[in-house]
């Protein structure tokens, strides 16, 4: 048969992209399409069913958009501070830096606290990963990783490790020995392999699994010994900079946060995002649960922090001020919930009242911005860390 | 990962998740937010930050005290 000439029964306007040009006239499972060659070639190279396009999918998700949008509306009869007007307001705070912790060479990216409330890690810019006991400010450990950038480190539940990662794409774990002599460097596994940096890291509720965050989109849950990928989490549409784990010791759910200005939250077992909110107008920097486990508060560049009742599906409070132009790093609640300590670009560390809505109280003390804050597990003091090479301590 | 897909289906990963979505479980938020208050109201009175520690207990007490070298 002749090879070019296709044949064209109708001419008209095409179903899909609306111009007048001969049309040919196909079947799919039986419905018979009605397309101009052009939009037949398109639909067969993406694999795409009928009638969708770029278009019609970005419309459709602008509109289920809108549906969950209302959904949510529907159940918002009153907002947090408003049920906490009869709540007393917080007197003055006295919080003042106790401690400055001075021994990194470059700026400090991260900081964890371990579960004993003295000990802390902290890793730089450098490479350099530090133990430190805050009491005396001795420094019990240090490790030189071999890349630039350690973004995230950890401390195991049984403070017997630490784990560390950032422009590696790797998280290796160290385990701590008490002998001072001993290379903790020689002792290094590479627990976690993504495509991209580290941005987050943090031990589940025992020493063997660590759940990562990653510059490549995605987060995963690995097991220490092996170092085996058990589950990956995909959903984000861009970089993930921050995740916390649900405080609970049954929990098995966690938040992320990311460039895509998103926070999902996800079940650890079947890999799923449960829920997700966009509400920032601008990367989420960080993100942090409740102590209750109901909520979490995220932080991002444009200069808000916010906070998320997980139960009512909906943002309930916004902590902004027109003289806050900068972009916030960092949040952590105060042991009771009441407070929340967030660090900002601009140096400094606004405490705000969750329930009203209010600031409270400034830290100033650092001298370049804060990458890192938080409150130690007993709640008796918090750990600011900075680009000024420093961590402070304030009690 | 992200950054491997197209933009399609990017867009049809989250047109699923939100068609997912709309239909979780939703509570009021009064009653979450009242929770809320009364579980803040409960732990507050013994938050280390909000009522300060005194300087016995306080691990981070300011060094004020010198020590004598002999």
């Amino acid at each position: 048969m002749c090879d070019q000439t296709f044949v064209a029964a109708t001419f008209g306007p095409c179903e899909s992209c609306g111009n007048a040009s001969p049309l040919m006239n196909i079947y799919i499972k039986t419905d018979p399409i009605n397309y101009c060659s052009f939009c037949v070639e398109m639909m067969a190279c993406e694999g795409l069913q009928r009638g969708e396009t770029l278009a019609t999918l970005k419309t459709e998700s602008q509109s289920l958009k809108k549906r969950l949008d209302e959904e949510r509306n529907k159940l918002n009869d009153v907002e947090l501070h408003q049920v906490a007007e009869k709540v007393e307001v917080l007197g003055a705070l006295s919080i003042k830096t106790k401690r400055v912790l001075k021994g990194h060479g470059n700026k400090v990216l991260c900081m964890d606290w371990c579960k004993d409330k003295r000990r802390l890690v902290s890793s730089s810019q450098d490479g350099k990963v530090i133990v430190w006991d805050a009491f005396t400010l001795n420094k019990e450990h240090g490790v030189t990783l071999p890349c630039t950038w350690v973004m995230a480190c950890a401390y195991a539940p049984s403070g017997c490790a630490v784990a560390c990662g950032g422009l590696d794409n790797k998280c290796s774990v160290f385990p701590l020995s008490l002998d001072k002599n001993e290379n903790l460097s020689a002792k290094k596994k590479s627990v976690a392999m993504h495509t991209n940096y580290l941005s987050g890291c943090t031990f589940t509720n025992s020493d063997m699994q660590i759940l990562t965050s990653s510059g490549d989109g995605t987060c995963a849950l690995w097991d220490v010994e092996s170092g085996q990928l058990l589950q990956s989490f995909h959903g984000h549409t861009a970089d993930v900079l921050s995740l916390d784990l649900a405080p609970s010791e049954t929990g098995n759910t966690f938040v992320s946060g990311g460039c895509d200005k998103k926070a999902n939250v996800w079940d650890m077992r079947s890999g799923q995002n449960i829920q997700s909110f966009e509400n920032h107008e601008s990367d989420i920097n960080c993100v942090k649960y409740y102590p209750s486990g109901d909520a979490f508060a995220s932080a991002s560049d444009d200069a808000t922090c916010r906070f998320y009742d997980l139960r009512a599906d909906r943002e309930v409070a916004v902590y902004q001020k027109d003289s806050v132009i900068f972009g916030a790093s960092s949040v952590d609640f105060s042991m009771s919930g009441r407070l929340l300590f967030a660090g900002y670009n601009d140096y400094t560390i606004n405490v705000w009242d969750v329930l009203k809505g209010s600031r409270v109280s400034i830290l100033y003390g650092h001298e370049n911005r804060i990458s890192r804050v938080r409150v130690s597990p007993d709640g008796t003091a918090l750990c600011s860390a900075s680009w000024d090479n420093t961590l402070r301590i304030w009690a | 990962m992200a950054r491997d897909m197209t933009d399609k289906e990017i867009l049809k990963m989250e047109l699923a998740q939100l068609k997912k979505e709309v239909d979780t479980p939703r509570t009021p938020v009064n009653a979450n937010c009242a929770e809320t208050v009364a579980y803040v109201e409960e732990l507050s009175p013994n938050d280390p930050l909000i009522k300060g520690v005194s300087d016995e207990k306080n691990p981070y007490k300011g060094d004020k005290g010198g020590c004598i070298i002999t």
